[in-house]
This record gives C-alpha cells, structure tokens and sequence, in this order.
C-alpha cells in the first residue's frame, strides 16, 4: 500500500534504502544529514541489518569497502567534511569495483564552512574527488520524493554496474519536509549475483576471490583503467538522466541541478508571465552528465544560465557541452545562501539580449 | 609424479608418517619477502591454522598496506586488500555482514600502530569477534625503512640517521599493552617466531585466537608478533634474530598479556 507519507528528506532516503535491502549502514555523525544516521539506527537493526556508528569517516567508508566486498547492500552518508576524508577509500572502492551507495548531504565550505546548504561539493562528487582516474555514478535529487527514488536507483545502478553511486544532496534537501510515496520494491526481485568476485569464504570448487587495487605491473594497472573507463562510457552512454521543463518553444535555458533547480523552475515562472521564452534544464544524473541534450540546447537557443550554489562549477561542465555556440552565463551564491527567484529573473534579463561570449 | 609412476619406492614412502608437507591452504608459489624474514613464517602457520581447523571455506582475511600487502598471493581464502592502516574497519564490515565467517586481519606496526591507531583501538573496543595478526618488525619495511612506532630509542633507520631520539620522535608505541585494557579485548598475546620453539607458541596462540572466534565468546583477539626485519634492519638472518633476543625482547616482553576469563 503506497500511502503519501510527510518526511524529511533525511529520513525518506534512510527510509529507501532499508526499504532496498541495506544490509550494512557504518557512518559518523554530521550536520546536516544527522537524521539519516539517527534513523537508520533506529530502523535498520530491527530489520535485519547492521549498523555501525564508525571513529570516523575514514573507518566508516572502510567499512563500507569490506561489507561490499561480501555483495551485501551497504552505505555511508555524511556531509562536506566528512566526504573529504572518505576520498582515498572512494578510490580504492571505484578500483575494485565495489557497489555501494554514498550519500553527502553537502554543506557550505570550504573548511569547516557553514551548515548551511551549499553545491560546492560538485568537483569534488563529479571529477573523482580521489586519486586516479576513476568516476562516481551522482545523482541529484531535488525534491524529498527523489530523495527516495534515487535511493532505490543507486543501489540498483550500483549493484548493475559494480560501481560507487553518490546521492549529492544539500542541506535543504535533507532537512525540508515533504510528502513522499514509496514505490512498490521487493529487494529479492533486484538482487544481482556476485558471487563470481565477492569474498565471502571460498567454496572447494573455485579459486579464491580477491578483492586488490595493486597492480603493479604497468601494462596491468593500464589494462585496469581501460576496463574502468570502457564500464564508464557504457554509463555514459546509458545512465543520462534530466528533466527539462518548457524548453520546447524556449529560447533561453537556464541549467540547474537540485535545490537551486527548484527556485529556477519559479525563475521560469516569472519570465515567462513577463514574455520571455525562458526554460529549464535539469540535470539528474550529474556523472553521466547531459551532455548531448545541452549541444542540441544550444543550436537552437540564444544563452544559457547556470545557477549554482557555488562559484561556477557545473558551469564548466556546460560550457564544454556547448563548446562555445553560445554564450553561458553564470549566476552563483555561496555560504550557504540560497539564490532568490527574483534576483536569477533580473540575471537572465541582463544577459538576454547579450549575443557576445561572457566569462562569468 | 604420480604414485603410480613410482613403481617400488612409492610404496616405501606411503609407509611414513607425514612430518611436513606444505598445507593444502597455502597457495604453491615463491614469496615476494626477503631472507630470513619472519612474515612467511606467520603466513605458514596462519594458513595451517585454517587447514587444521578445517575453516578455509570461511575463512576471509584482510592484507595490509605493507610487506604482506600480497598476503593474497600465499594464502589460498577469499581476501580483501584495505588502505594503509584501514584493516580492522574493513574486516569489521565483512564481519557485520557475515557474523559466521571466520575473518582475519594481518597488519604490521605502521599499518597497525600509526595510520590505523584509531581503528585499531575502536575495533577492539567494540570487540569485533575478528583475530588481529600484528607483526611487529620496528621499521617500515615495504617504503624502504623508515622509522616505526615501535622502533627503539636510538635504532638508526633511514629517517632517525642518528637514533630514534625519543625528545625528537617520541617513545617506541606498546599498542599491544594498550589495546589489553580495553574490556572488548578477549585475548591478547604477544609472541615471536625466530626459534623452532617460538614458531610452536606462535602456532598455538593462533589456534586459540581462531577457535575463540569460531566458539564467538565476544571480542577481539589480538596476536602479536615481534619479528625481524633484516634488509631493513641492515643485517644477516641471523644476525636480526640475535638482535630480537638481545634489544628487541627487552623491550617487547614475550608472552600472554591477557588471556580469556577461566569457566
Ligand atoms: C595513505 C598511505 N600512506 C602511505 C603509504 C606508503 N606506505 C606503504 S607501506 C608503508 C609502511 C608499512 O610499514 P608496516 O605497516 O610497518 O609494514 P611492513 O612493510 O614493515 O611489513 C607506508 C608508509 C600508503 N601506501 N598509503
């Protein structure tokens, strides 16, 4: 029975992923995506999980490592901070090949920062954040709803394509409350047979599994990263997911992800009722990045905002994607502010009718 | 050769007692370590350990970031390799999702006692039904010795040129006897293996640590074994073994610290 039910973002994630089969939950408490840890301890024990209250980050994700080692469904969430100190392990588990799904309910930074909303972390989810050459499936909800559905969807995306799968959040998300209906999901009907790599104690018929990234040999590391990068494009080429709201007859596009995506649907709004054909893209996945949807934008439209809750770093993803046909604007706030509807309008007026290339 | 193809002396031979074989769960191959190195020896016994009590099927154990990093390459069980100093919370992820696995870690003093010290200790402390192997070789072997936390006031290595100067660098860490106080340690000993005789003791406090696990009496057994390290301690096999007994032990007392409360 999917009943509408009233939570916070926090807690509709926690909620999913128990409702996706978690097994394993190890993580450390940290503004803004306490909750999460906070419910999943309530929760996840009394259904037949384990969960573990990590020293630290570090261990945390270290755990996380070992539990998807054995092909169970295990997590970590945590916030900016934390997710700097997982990156090294984040590196060893895309390198082995591990499912597991990564929650960072981001917070303005850098340092220790504010524990406000922010989308500063978008580098850091988007381009590795580790060492190596190595990419993280991110999903970008924005809305409580999502927040649930993406849960589901990483876990199976992971498991898919034995890849890490990050749910960047901010702040908002995590703490607004909203109404959320959790779809029908039985976790044996999405169970993926690991049992050819995961180490769970090695049965007399076959040799033993080890899970390494120590390569040694040159020729072998590179033939482990011609393999990752192979598995990368086949998510490129299949995992692309966006909304787009009112681009069909649009000739500006502001380009948005999560929270902000929402204040610039209500930007939209307002350009329109004052008769500018203004629309929305709205990346979901934001490794594999819509890249195609945005060429095709851009033979078609005059400009492009990126909003962002940060200096500029989705920008730069768009810019490429456009590679130069038209001019890509940049509006962006830090600190943990949220940028208003208003002041994206007052925005795209000042660079609707500018046809030259603008820097920033 | 197969038996058959033996002809007479085959039957000859099949009338001894086997004194020493190779066991079945040690993988056939050369080993990466240097002579006179004690972490093959622990290999050995760890995996006739697992042979004896019959427990390869499961059996999983975590290398270190270290000398053993290749532990893997010896040891015929499903395996994981951890980030430097990160064994304990890997093992403790693996043995949250299988509570009857039989889950190892193997870790030198670096990986164990500097990097890992928070792990360590929180892994203990939460008394993780998992055996800690601890090789305690006071140097840094694998990144070309360097000091250790467990190097001794004024052992020279290729980042203490004059001495481990304890103003300087700090005093030589005794993990083993702190990590004993904590109420989720069960077992915890420290042993070496440079005579036949330690070898033995070393076999037999494994045993123990394993068969603790698999009775699932609560808490962590920890094995440490003082071992040598000899290229990078700049010496002979024998040598490094005279040292351990002459410098080594005088500091790192063999023996059990704590032992299993009596029924
Ligand atoms: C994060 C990180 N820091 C440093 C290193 C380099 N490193 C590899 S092994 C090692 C020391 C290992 O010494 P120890 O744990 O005592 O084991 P041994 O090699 O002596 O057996 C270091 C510092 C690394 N691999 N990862």
């Amino acid at each position: 029975m999917n009943t509408k039910v009233l939570m916070k973002g926090n807690e509709a994630l926690a909620e999913a992923a128990i409702r996706a089969g978690l097994k394993g939950y190890f993580g450390y408490p940290i503004t803004p995506q306490s909750e999460l840890l906070e419910y999943i301890s309530r929760e996840l024990p009394k259904r037949g999980g384990s969960f573990i209250q990590a020293e630290s980050e570090i261990a945390a994700i270290n755990m996380v490592y070992g539990g998807a080692g054995t092909g169970e469904r295990v997590m970590t969430s945590t916030s900016s901070p934390g997710y700097s100190l997982m990156q090294e392990c984040i590196s060893y588990i895309a390198c082995a090949e591990l499912p597991c799904l990564l929650v960072n309910v981001v917070r303005g930074g850098p340092g220790l920062g504010t524990i406000q909303p922010s989308q500063g972390d978008y580098f850091q989810a988007v381009k590795g954040g580790g060492h190596g050459d190595y990419r993280v499936i991110v999903l970008a909800p924005n809305s409580v709803q999502e927040m649930a559905d993406f849960t589901y969807l990483g876990m199976d995306l992971a498991d898919q394509y034995r890849n890490p799968v990050l749910i960047l959040a901010d702040g908002a998300l995590g703490q607004m409350m909203e109404p959320v209906i959790f779809p029908d999901y039985n976790p044996e009907d999405h169970k993926v047979d690991h049992s050819a790599w995961a180490t769970r104690g090695k049965p007399n018929d076959r040799d033993h599994n080890v899970i390494t990234t120590l390569h040694l040999v040159s020729e072998k590391m590179e033939e482990v990263n011609l393999t990752l990068q192979e598995k990368y494009r086949t998510i490129v080429q299949n995992e692309v997911r966006y909304e787009t709201i009112e681009v069909d007859d649009a000739d500006f596009i502001i380009v948005a992800f999560g929270l902000t995506s929402r204040v610039a649907h209500k930007s939209v709004e307002l350009a329109r009722a004052e008769g500018l054909k203004v629309g929305l893209l709205r990346p979901q996945t934001l490794f594999p990045f819509p890249t195609n949807i945005l060429s095709e934008l851009a033979d078609r439209v005059r400009g492009m905002l990126v909003v962002e809750m940060n200096a500029g770093q989705m920008v730069e993803d768009v810019r490429l994607a456009v590679n130069g046909k038209i001019p890509v604007s940049f509006h962006g706030r830090m600190g943990g502010i949220i940028p208003q509807p208003e002041e994206i309008l007052d925005r795209i007026k000042l660079v609707y009718n500018v046809n030259e290339m603008e820097t920033a | 050769m197969s038996a058959a193809s033996e002809g007479i002396q085959c039957a000859y031979i099949e009338d001894l007692d086997e004194v020493w074989a190779r066991p079945s769960t040690l993988i056939e191959t050369t080993m990466h370590y240097c002579p006179g190195c004690g972490h093959s020896v622990v290999h050995r016994l760890i995996m006739e350990v697992i042979r004896e009590l019959n427990i390869q099927e499961i059996a999983i154990g975590v290398a270190p970031v270290g000398c053993a990093v290749f532990a893997y390459h010896y040891m015929d069980i499903d395996m994981q390799e951890a980030a430097h100093g990160r064994a304990t919370a890997v093992a403790t992820g693996i043995k949250r999702m299988l509570p009857d696995r039989m889950v190892f870690t193997y870790q030198g003093d670096g990986d164990l006692a500097a990097i890992g010290t928070a792990e360590t200790i929180h892994t203990i402390n939460r008394g993780e039904n998992i055996v800690m192997v601890f090789i305690n070789n006071g140097i840094y072997g694998m990144t070309g010795g360097q000091m250790a936390p467990t190097t001794l006031e004024g052992s020279i290595t290729s980042t203490t040129p004059s001495g481990r100067d304890l103003a300087m660098h700090g005093h030589p860490l005794k993990i083993t006897e702190m990590i004993a106080m904590l109420p989720g340690a069960y077992y915890v000993t420290r042993q070496a293996v440079n005579t036949a005789k330690a070898v033995r003791k070393t076999k037999r406090a494994l045993m123990n640590a394993f068969k603790y696990q698999m009775e699932g009496k609560g808490g962590t057994s920890f094995i440490e074994v003082v071992s040598n390290c000899p290229s990078g301690w700049k010496m002979t096999p024998i040598e490094s073994n005279q040292w351990l007994e002459n410098h080594i032990f005088k500091n790192f007392e063999l023996g059990d610290i704590k032992t299993p409360p009596k029924e």
